[in-house]
C-alpha cells in the first residue's frame, strides 16, 4: 500500500495504557480540592448550558464535557501574573481564573460577541477563528518580556488548530523571540468529525520540536498530571528557557457543539472507553484515598454546583438583546463619519 | 527669499521646511513617534539593518535599538498577529508589510481579530496598531508588487484606511496613524516614495493632528473665483495623475478642482459634496479596479447626496477587472491624465 495516505500510528489519544509516568510533583491538598471544585462547577455549568441550548435558549453551545482535568488542572498552575489566551471551549480555564461563567451566555445566546473584562482576570476573549488566538498570545508574551514583567502566557488550542498555518507561525515567532509562552494543546481526539490522525502524523507533543519549542505529552484526564506538567513548564519558561508545548491527551465526551452528531462518525465503544476514564470521579477517588477531602467537602461542592446551574439558567433567561444603535458605539475609539451617519440613521428609524 | 518674511522669529523659529521625499518623510515621522513614545515599535521583514526594501525605516534600528525596531520572521500573519498581542499589552506597533500583494496571509488577523476586538470588548480593548503597506504601480515591478487592495479592507468595520500623496501628508498621516487609538492601514504610494516636497515638522512635543485621518484636502482650486466645471477626486498615487489631467484641461479652458481624499475609511463626503456643489460634475480616480472599488462607493453616495447638483453621472477611472498586468504595459492599465481627461470630456458632454 502506498504510504502517503496510509493510516499512520494514530496520534489519536490512546485508551488507558496505565503506564503514564506519575507526576514528579503534586498539587498541595488545598489546590487539589480547588481543582476538584472548579471541575465539578464547570461541568454543572456546561450541562446547564447544553440543556439551555436544547430548549432553544442558546444559539449554540460548545461543551467541555470530559476535558475538565486538562483545563482546570493546567489553569490552577498559573500565577496571578500569568495570562490566558483561550479558544472557544475553555470554560474550565475561565472558571479557574475566577471569570463568572455566566458571562459566557450572552455570546452563545446571540446577545453580544463575548466581551468580558479580559484585564480583570487576565483571560483574553474567546476566539471562534480556529488557531487565530495563538499569534496575539505570542505577541502578548513578547510584550511581557519587553516589559521585564514576571508573567507568562498560556495559549489554549485544539488538535485541529495545530493544522492552521498561523499556529506554525506562532511557534516560529515564539522560538525566534524566546517569548514566555506555553502552547497547551488539548488533543481531544476530534476536530468536529475529523480525527487527529488527519491533522498530525507525528505526536503533537513533538509538533514544536522542529520550531525550537520543546514539548511533552501528559494524560489530560489526570488533573494532578496536568497541573504538574503546566507548573513545571511555566517554571522553565519563567526561568528564561523559552517557549514550551504541552499535549494533553484527553477526549471530547460530548458532541463538538450542540449542532454536531458524533454518532455519524465516532464509534460508541471509543466513547464508552473514555467514559470509564471520566476525570471527575478519578480525582475524587484520589482525594478520598489520600484523605484530603471529606463528605462535607463533596456535599458543599455539589450544592455550589447545583446553585451555579440554577443561577446560570436564571441569568440566561434574563438576557435581553441589545439595541442595534448601541452596536455603533465601540467600532472605533475615535469619531468615524460613516459610523456616525449610520448610527444617526438607525436612531431615527 | 519671500518665505523668510512669514517665518516665525526668535526662540520659536521652526526649522525651515526642507524638501524631502515622501518615503523620507515617513522615516522622519517614524523617528519622531519612536522618540516621543517608548511604547512605539517598528516591526516587519527586513526593517532593521536594511531599513526595509524601500529604506523607509533606514537608520531607525541604529537609533532606537533592536527591541524597538524589530526584524521579524518572514510571515505576515505573524507580523500582524503578534502586533495585536503587543498592542493588548500597551505597545503601539507599526507593522511594515513588504509589498501590497503579500498582505493576504495577514488578512485573517486584520479582519477577524484586529478590526473587531474593540467592538467585541465593548470598547475595553484598544488596538493602536499601524500597518504600513507600500502599494500601487508605476515602478515597473514584477507580479504581486503593484497592487491596490484597499477596497478589500475598506469593507471591514473597525479599520481606518488612509493614503498620502505628498511628503507633508505622509509625515502627518504617519504620526497621526501611530497616535490614533484605532487600527490604521496606511497605503503608501510606493511610486511616489522619491517625489520631493516640503515637510514642516511641528514643534517638539506637539501632539499629532488626527483629523488628517478623516479629511480630504483641496489639492487644486478651480480658477481664481473658485468656480469650475468638474471635480476630480483621487487619493495616493492617483493625485499627481489627476493634477496633471487638470493642467491639460486648463490649457483647453476647462477648469477643474482636484480633491485629495487622503482617507479611504472614512471618506470625507462633506468635502466631496462641497466641491460638487461648486462644479456639478465628479470624476473619481484610483488605481484599484473600478469594479466594487472605492469609486463605486463614492459614486453611489454622491448620487444620493447631490442628485440635484449633478450635471452628469459620477464617472470612474481606474484599473480594469484583470489581475495586475505585466509591468511593461502597466501604463495602459493605470489611469493616467489621458484617460482622466477623456472621462471629463464624457462628463461635459452630458
Ligand atoms: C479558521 C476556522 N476554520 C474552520 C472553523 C470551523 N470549526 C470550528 S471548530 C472546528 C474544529 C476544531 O478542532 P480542534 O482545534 O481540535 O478543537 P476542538 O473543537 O476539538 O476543541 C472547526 C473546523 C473555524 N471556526 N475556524
Amino acid at each position: 500500500m502506498p504510504t502517503a495516505l496510509a493510516p499512520s500510528p494514530s496520534p489519536v489519544p490512546a485508551p488507558p495504557a496505565g503506564d503514564e509516568t506519575p507526576p514528579a510533583i503534586r498539587p498541595e491538598p488545598a489546590v487539589r480540592r480547588a481543582i476538584y471544585r472548579d471541575m465539578v462547577l464547570t461541568r454543572a455549568f456546561d450541562q446547564a448550558a447544553t440543556a439551555l441550548q436544547r430548549q432553544g435558549e442558546l444559539a449554540l453551545w460548545a461543551p467541555s464535557l470530559g476535558q475538565e482535568a486538562a483545563q482546570v488542572g493546567s489553569a490552577h498552575a498559573l500565577g496571578e501574573e500569568d495570562w490566558v489566551f483561550p479558544s472557544y471551549r475553555e470554560h474550565g480555564v475561565l472558571q479557574s481564573r475566577g471569570v463568572d461563567l455566566k458571562q459566557l451566555l450572552p455570546l452563545f445566546r446571540g446577545a453580544d460577541n463575548g466581551g468580558w473584562d479580559s484585564e480583570a482576570h487576565r483571560v483574553h476573549l474567546y476566539t471562534l477563528v480556529v488557531g487565530a488566538q495563538t499569534l496575539p498570545a505570542v505577541g502578548y508574551a513578547m510584550g511581557l518580556a519587553l516589559d521585564g514583567a514576571a508573567g507568562a502566557v498560556v495559549v489554549y488550542l485544539g488538535d485541529g488548530a495545530t493544522s492552521q498555518g498561523e499556529v506554525s507561525e506562532a511557534l516560529v515567532w515564539a522560538a525566534s523571540c524566546a517569548a514566555p509562552v506555553l502552547f497547551f494543546v488539548q488533543n481531544n481526539g476530534w476536530a468536529i468529525s475529523t480525527p487527529t490522525r488527519t491533522q498530525a502524523r507525528v505526536a503533537l507533543a513533538r509538533r514544536g520540536e522542529g520550531f525550537g519549542v520543546p514539548g511533552v505529552a501528559v494524560d489530560g484526564n489526570d488533573a494532578d498530571a496536568c497541573w504538574a506538567a503546566t507548573a513545571a513548564a511555566l517554571g522553565r519558561i519563567k526561568a528564561g528557557q523559552g517557549p514550551q508545548l504541552i499535549e494533553a491527551l484527553t477526549y471530547r465526551l460530548g458532541p463538538h457543539t450542540t449542532s454536531d452528531d458524533p454518532s455519524r462518525y465516532r464509534p460508541a465503544e471509543e466513547e464508552a472507553s473514555w467514559m470509564a476514564r471520566d476525570p471527575i470521579p478519578r480525582l475524587r477517588a484520589g482525594l478520598e484515598e489520600d484523605g484530603q477531602a471529606d463528605a462535607d467537602f463533596f456535599a458543599e461542592v455539589d450544592s455550589a454546583a447545583a446553585a451555579l446551574a440554577a443561577e446560570s439558567r436564571r441569568s440566561c433567561l434574563g438576557i435581553e438583546p441589545p439595541d442595534l444603535s448601541t452596536c455603533f458605539d465601540w467600532v472605533y475609539g475615535t469619531e468615524h463619519s460613516l459610523v456616525a451617519e449610520e448610527r444617526a440613521g438607525v436612531a431615527g428609524r | 527669499m519671500t518665505a523668510a518674511v512669514f517665518a516665525p522669529t526668535g526662540a520659536e523659529a521652526a526649522a525651515p521646511a526642507a524638501q524631502v521625499g515622501l518615503g523620507q518623510a515617513i522615516n522622519q515621522a517614524l523617528a519622531a513617534e519612536l522618540a516621543a513614545d517608548e511604547k512605539v515599535l517598528v516591526m516587519g521583514e527586513d526593517v532593521g539593518a536594511l531599513g526595509g526594501v524601500f529604506r523607509v525605516t533606514a537608520g531607525l534600528r541604529e537609533r532606537f535599538g533592536t527591541d524597538r525596531v524589530r526584524d521579524t520572521p518572514l510571515g505576515e500573519a505573524g507580523i500582524v498577529g503578534t502586533a495585536i498581542g503587543l498592542a493588548l499589552r500597551g505597545y503601539r506597533p507599526v507593522c511594515e508589510i513588504q509589498f501590497d500583494g503579500f498582505v493576504f496571509p495577514a488578512f485573517s488577523q486584520i479582519t477577524t481579530q484586529l478590526a473587531k476586538l474593540r467592538a467585541r470588548s465593548g470598547g475595553r480593548l484598544s488596538l493602536p496598531v499601524t500597518i504600513r503597506i507600500p502599494y500601487g504601480g508605476r515602478i515597473g515591478a514584477v507580479e504581486h508588487h503593484s497592487e491596490s487592495p484597499e477596497a478589500l479592507f475598506a469593507h471591514t468595520a473597525g479599520l481606518r484606511l488612509v493614503s498620502p500623496s505628498n511628503s507633508q501628508d505622509a509625515y502627518d498621516i504617519t504620526r497621526a496613524a501611530i497616535a490614533c487609538p484605532d487600527p490604521v492601514i496606511v497605503f503608501e504610494p510606493k511610486g511616489l516614495y522619491w517625489s520631493k516636497g516640503q515637510v514642516a515638522e511641528p514643534p517638539d512635543g506637539a501632539a499629532p493632528d488626527l483629523s488628517v485621518l478623516n479629511r480630504a484636502r483641496v489639492a487644486r482650486r478651480a480658477g481664481e473665483t473658485g468656480g469650475g466645471q468638474v471635480t476630480l477626486a483621487a487619493y495616493g498615487p492617483s493625485v499627481p495623475q489627476a493634477l496633471a489631467a487638470a493642467e491639460r484641461l486648463a490649457e483647453d479652458g476647462v477648469e477643474s478642482e482636484v480633491l485629495d481624499l487622503r482617507a479611504i475609511s472614512p471618506i470625507d463626503f462633506d468635502a466631496i459634496a462641497e466641491s460638487v456643489a461648486r462644479t456639478g460634475r465628479l470624476v473619481v480616480v484610483h488605481e484599484a479596479p473600478v469594479f466594487f472599488g472605492a469609486g463605486a462607493e463614492i459614486a453611489a453616495r454622491v448620487t444620493e447626496r447631490c442628485f440635484y447638483l449633478l450635471e452628469a453621472p459620477v464617472l470612474r477611472v481606474g484599473g480594469y477587472h484583470l489581475p495586475y498586468p505585466p509591468a511593461l504595459i502597466e501604463h495602459d492599465y493605470l489611469p493616467g491624465p489621458e484617460r482622466i481627461v477623456a472621462a471629463v470630456r464624457r462628463a461635459l458632454d452630458f
